[in-house]
């Protein structure tokens, strides 16, 4: 291994900019002329709109133009759309409302976009908006999840029960069948509470009009820029996607919430058009909470079937999902392909079955978030299998054991082909790592002190790398999931990459790198990574789902196996060799069995030059693309292990070990993946501890600010002891699984799981927050006075 | 209209603001100096700390005419001569920082509290005094090793940023 190739900790290329602040953010953008924009939102959670007022307002000082719903109608801009097709049990389609960019008649949560003021300031255009009169007849609101269906208000007429679709997977009657057959049953009630994203760059959009040329740009804070232009173009009509350029630069953190295009970016765009000027928004945070989607906001009811052996026979879950007011981009796909194909977990399940209620509301669009499904679906599986084994009265690990899936490839009965995996190795690894074995007089030294300790473990299973495009398509996605890599080797060879995933933190300038470095054996100072603009890179399906390194990289593997096979075409002639008698090796192109040799520089030089071969016989040049569509899922897999130790008197909950051990595969670069483990641990234990965004009864959102809505902080947080095994992905050529959710998604469940051992009982939700964890410890007292 | 006038980064700088402009606006808009961000508006996230006469303040709830006549030093004044501040290399070398939008205000907040607290900084002591900075994405566990490591770094030879911008 070399000091900058795969598998070193390699310092990150992109930091010098970061650490000295000249990060290129969207809001760091500046365009000549630029004018400002203001949206005017609704206070209502669902109302009529009888009419708007905008004279006082368009008199206003500074103001440039105004713009309501009705203007984009009259310009033919197409609504906001969902990009995943799912069928009702039935058959039948989703029942999915208009989704304008602004409101055309109704508003339908708190946040929704009434008009656009576009003022020569913000201040200007703020204070401008105040003088918008807007005469609403107020409806009554329908805020709670699993009250949804069949309630009298409606959200859509398009769906009069509130109902987007009531869908479903597995065998029904095969579940039936285990459930007979059980000796146990253990059923749980969840709730996976909502959470709010914020990603702490909050979103931001310039858009810019160039008349001379007839092309609109588009800057905006987006994990996926091509996908972007593809839904402003295609389906909102903005304009062709040649006369359409997006350009997502530095992003501050997504975590999901960047993936789908939102009103805003919309409007500037189309809105600089109409004004002649860039136009500039960028959210403030409570802008940021009303109106970026949410995440989870799942109603859950489950049951596990066991015989007498504690061997699983059988899981039935029923899910009501709150898709919120609108359905966002991919909002379909995630209580559903993405969340019940995961509920076998680690677990040799014969039997599954699923079946999801997705529900409109009168609440912000909600969306994937970290994890997407995956976590929601983990937490069923975890607390099912914790709870299952604390009734047998088996130890959580060895019952887990029990039921791991030990052979593969491994079909479950839930869509998925398991490829590889060693979910033992990681459970003992992990036992070792927490001192398992010393448990139980740590136990005895907290209750000595009045404390209550427990611990929780969390076997997690992840599909990142949607795919293969066709099988997805088949499910309803309405895009493909490859992923494209061009490699531009330059005449002295230095190499550029342009990808089409987006890195928003990931480190992709130095990972991608890394695999350039290694493979071509250049220096890594040599390689430059381009991405996030539609004008360099062709086409790209951006990063979300874990999967710019399984499928991103396989892209620019691929394109490098390419480079390499014409390199040796060229160093054939430049060495008089046969090219079959070219080797590459260490940045050598070398005729095998001689001391000939041709280094890649040279080589790339003599590619440009075509000196010493026939152009017509061969193209001079060095430069290849490839489109890498991914055989399968990859499955990252581990387990989680939190101690926590409670203090009844206060609620507090402190988490005092926490032991990771992931198998994602093949490692780029181990610093890079630990650093995303603990950020996806750090957000798990936000929603078990801290977070919960809560609309009241009216449905108005009262947790909107960082003073209302608890973002952890390191002082909430412990340091995390994390470890890897290694089984590498047999479905990709560098064996990579993917590494950016699984903290998120392996850790709810971990830290739930620990504190109801503490206390003793399973009554306590998400999030866990003191007040609530001491009510529950006052029960768990109570209780064992009695005792 | 205001005209205010004030020391950024070592320079004397003077912009006519409206009276509500705030100190990060007057950084970011007027004089160009984006590295210093607005993460939350309420003065929670620390993402637009900037020192103000050599202590961490706010910018984001700091009024531009309250700093007339101060001297403020931002992120982009940090580094002297193309040499970073050693927090910013200890942030680099520890990976203290993945998207990168909170680490200007992590960095700044963090020279002040070496400033304030000393160069042997322990785990407990940084994850306390931290409280004002929000991160999403690191889980603080490597910025807490990057603070630790660069107040270290800070002790032995290279000056706090107090001094330097003064």
């Amino acid at each position: 291994m070399s000091a900058t190739g795969i598998g070193a900790a390699v310092r990150r290329k992109e930091d010098h900019r970061f650490i000295t602040g000249q990060g290129r953010y969207t809001d760091d953008i500046n365009r000549p002329g630029q004018a400002h924009a203001y949206f005017l939102r609704s206070p209502h959670a669902h109302a009529k709109i009888k009419s708007i007022d905008t004279k006082a307002a368009a008199g206003m000082p500074g103001v440039i133009g105004i713009f309501t719903g009705a203007d984009l109608a009259t310009d033919k801009i197409g609504g906001l759309i969902c990009g995943w097709m799912i069928h009702n049990k039935d058959g039948s389609p989703m029942r999915a409302g208009p989704h304008p960019a602004l409101a055309q008649g109704k508003v339908r949560y708190v946040g929704d976009h009434v008009a656009v003021v576009v003022a020569e300031t913000l201040a200007q255009a703020k204070d401008a908006a105040e003088a918008i009169a807007v005469d609403y007849q107020e409806l009554p609101a329908v805020v709670d999840t699993a009250k949804a269906i069949g309630a009298k208000t409606v959200v859509h007429d398009e769906a009069p029960d509130n109902s987007v679709f009531n869908w479903h997977l597995g065998d029904k009657d095969a579940t039936e069948k285990a459930f007979k057959a059980a000796k146990h049953v253990t059923k749980i009630d969840l709730v996976n509470n909502r959470l709010v994203p914020n990603a702490m760059e909050p979103r931001a959009a310039v858009g810019d009009y160039d008349d001379g040329e007839g092309i609109f740009t588009l800057y905006t804070t987006s994990q996926n820029p091509h996908v972007a232009r593809l839904v402003l173009s295609a389906f909102i009509g903005i304009a062709p996607e040649n006369k359409l350029r997006v350009i997502a630069p530095d992003v501050g953190g997504g975590f999901g919430s960047k993936i789908f295009i939102y009103a805003e970016e919309t409007v500037c765009v189309w809105a600089a058009k109409k004004v002649g000027r860039p136009v500039k928004w960028t959210a403030d945070r409570t802008e940021a909470f009303l109106s970026d989607a949410h995440g989870r906001d799942h109603v859950t009811h489950a049951e596990l079937a066991t015989d007498a052996e504690g061997k699983i026979l059988g899981m039935k879950v029923h899910t009501t999902a709150n898709l919120g007011a609108y359905l966002s981009t991919f909002s379909s796909s995630v209580p559903t392909y993405l969340y019940a194909p995961l509920l076998s977990g680690q677990y040799d399940i014969p039997a599954i079955y699923c079946e999801v209620d997705a529900v409109y509301t009168n609440t912000a669009p909600v969306d994937a978030y970290r994890g997407a499904g995956r976590p929601e679906a983990t937490f069923v599986v975890e607390r099912l299998i914790e709870i299952t084994a604390r009734q047998l009265g088996k130890d959580p690990a060895k019952f887990r054991m029990q039921n791991y899936i030990k052979k593969f490839p491994h079909q479950t009965p839930v869509i998925m082909m398991y490829d590889a995996g060693n979910y033992g190795a990681s459970l003992k690894k992990a036992l070792e790592m927490i001192d398992y074995k010393g448990l139980g007089k740590r136990k005895r030294d907290s209750a000595r002190n009045g404390k209550l300790r427990g611990i929780g473990f969390s076997s997690y299973i992840e599909a990142c790398g949607i795919a293969p495009s066709a099988a997805v398509g088949s499910l309803g996605a309405g895009v493909g999931l490859w992923e494209s890599a061009e490699v531009r080797v330059n005449p002295v060879g230095t190499v550029e990459v342009f990808t089409g995933s987006h890195s928003h933190g990931q480190g992709h300038e130095t990972t991608f790198a890394q695999l350039v470095s290694d493979r071509l054996g250049i220096p890594i100072d040599n390689v430059s990574i381009i991405h996030g603009d539609t004008d360099k890179v062709q086409m790209g399906m951006g990063t979300y789902g874990s999967r710019s390194g399984a499928v991103g990289m396989s892209a620019i593997f691929k394109a490098i196996d390419k480079v390499i096979a014409k390199g040796k075409k060229v160093a054939a002639h430049v060495l008089e060799a046969d090219e079959a008698d070219i080797d590459f090796a260490d940045g050598h192109f070398a005729v095998k069995g001689t001391d000939r040799k041709l280094d890649f520089g040279s080589c790339a030089l003599q590619a440009y030059v075509a000196h010493k071969f026939n152009g017509q016989e061969l193209e001079p040049g060095l430069k290849e693309g490839a489109f890498y569509d991914p055989t399968n899922f990859t499955f990252p897999a581990g387990v989680h292990i939190c101690e926590v130790e409670i203090d009844p008197q206060t609620g507090v909950t402190t988490i005092e070990r926490w032991a990771a051990v992931d198998d994602f595969g093949n490692i780029i670069n181990p610093m890079i993946v630990e650093g995303q483990v603990h950020g996806g641990i750090a957000q798990g234990v936000g929603q078990a501890l801290l977070e919960g965004a809560r609309y009241n009864a009216d449905g108005q959102l009262v947790t909107a600010s960082f003073m209302d809505y608890t973002m952890p902080r390191a002082d909430d947080l412990p340091s995390f002891d994390v470890g890897m095994t290694v089984t590498p992905c047999p479905s990709n050529p560098l064996g990579i699984k993917g590494c950016g959710e699984a903290g998120a998604i392996a850790s709810p469940p971990a830290v739930i799981n620990a504190i109801t051992d503490a206390l003793g009982h399973e009554d306590i939700a998400m999030p866990a927050t003191p007040q609530a964890v001491w009510r529950a410890a006052q029960k768990s007292i109570s209780r064992m006075a009695a005792e | 209209m205001t005209t205010v006038s004030l020391t950024v980064n070592g320079k004397a700088v003077s912009a006519n603001v409206d009276p509500r402009t705030l100190l990060v606006q007057l950084l970011r808009e007027n004089l160009r100096l984006t590295g210093t961000h607005v993460g939350c508006d309420t003065s929670q996230c620390g993402a637009c700390v900037v020192h103000l006469d050599g202590k961490a303040v706010k910018s984001c709830t700091t009024l531009a005419v309250a700093v007339d006549g101060a001297s403020v030093t931002t992120i982009e004044g940090l580094a002297h001569d193309g040499t970073l501040h050693p927090m910013q290399e200890a942030f680099r070398e520890h990976h203290g920082l993945q998207c990168g939008f909170c680490t200007p205000g992590m960095i700044m907040a963090a020279v002040d509290m070496v400033n304030r607290r000393g160069h042997q900084l322990d785990e407990k002591t940084i994850r306390e005094d931290l409280d004002g900075n929000i991160c999403r994405c690191t889980g603080y566990h490597n910025i807490v090793k990057a603070i630790a490591a660069g107040a270290e770094a800070m002790g032995k030879g290279a000056a706090p940023v107090r001094q330097a911008a003064e």
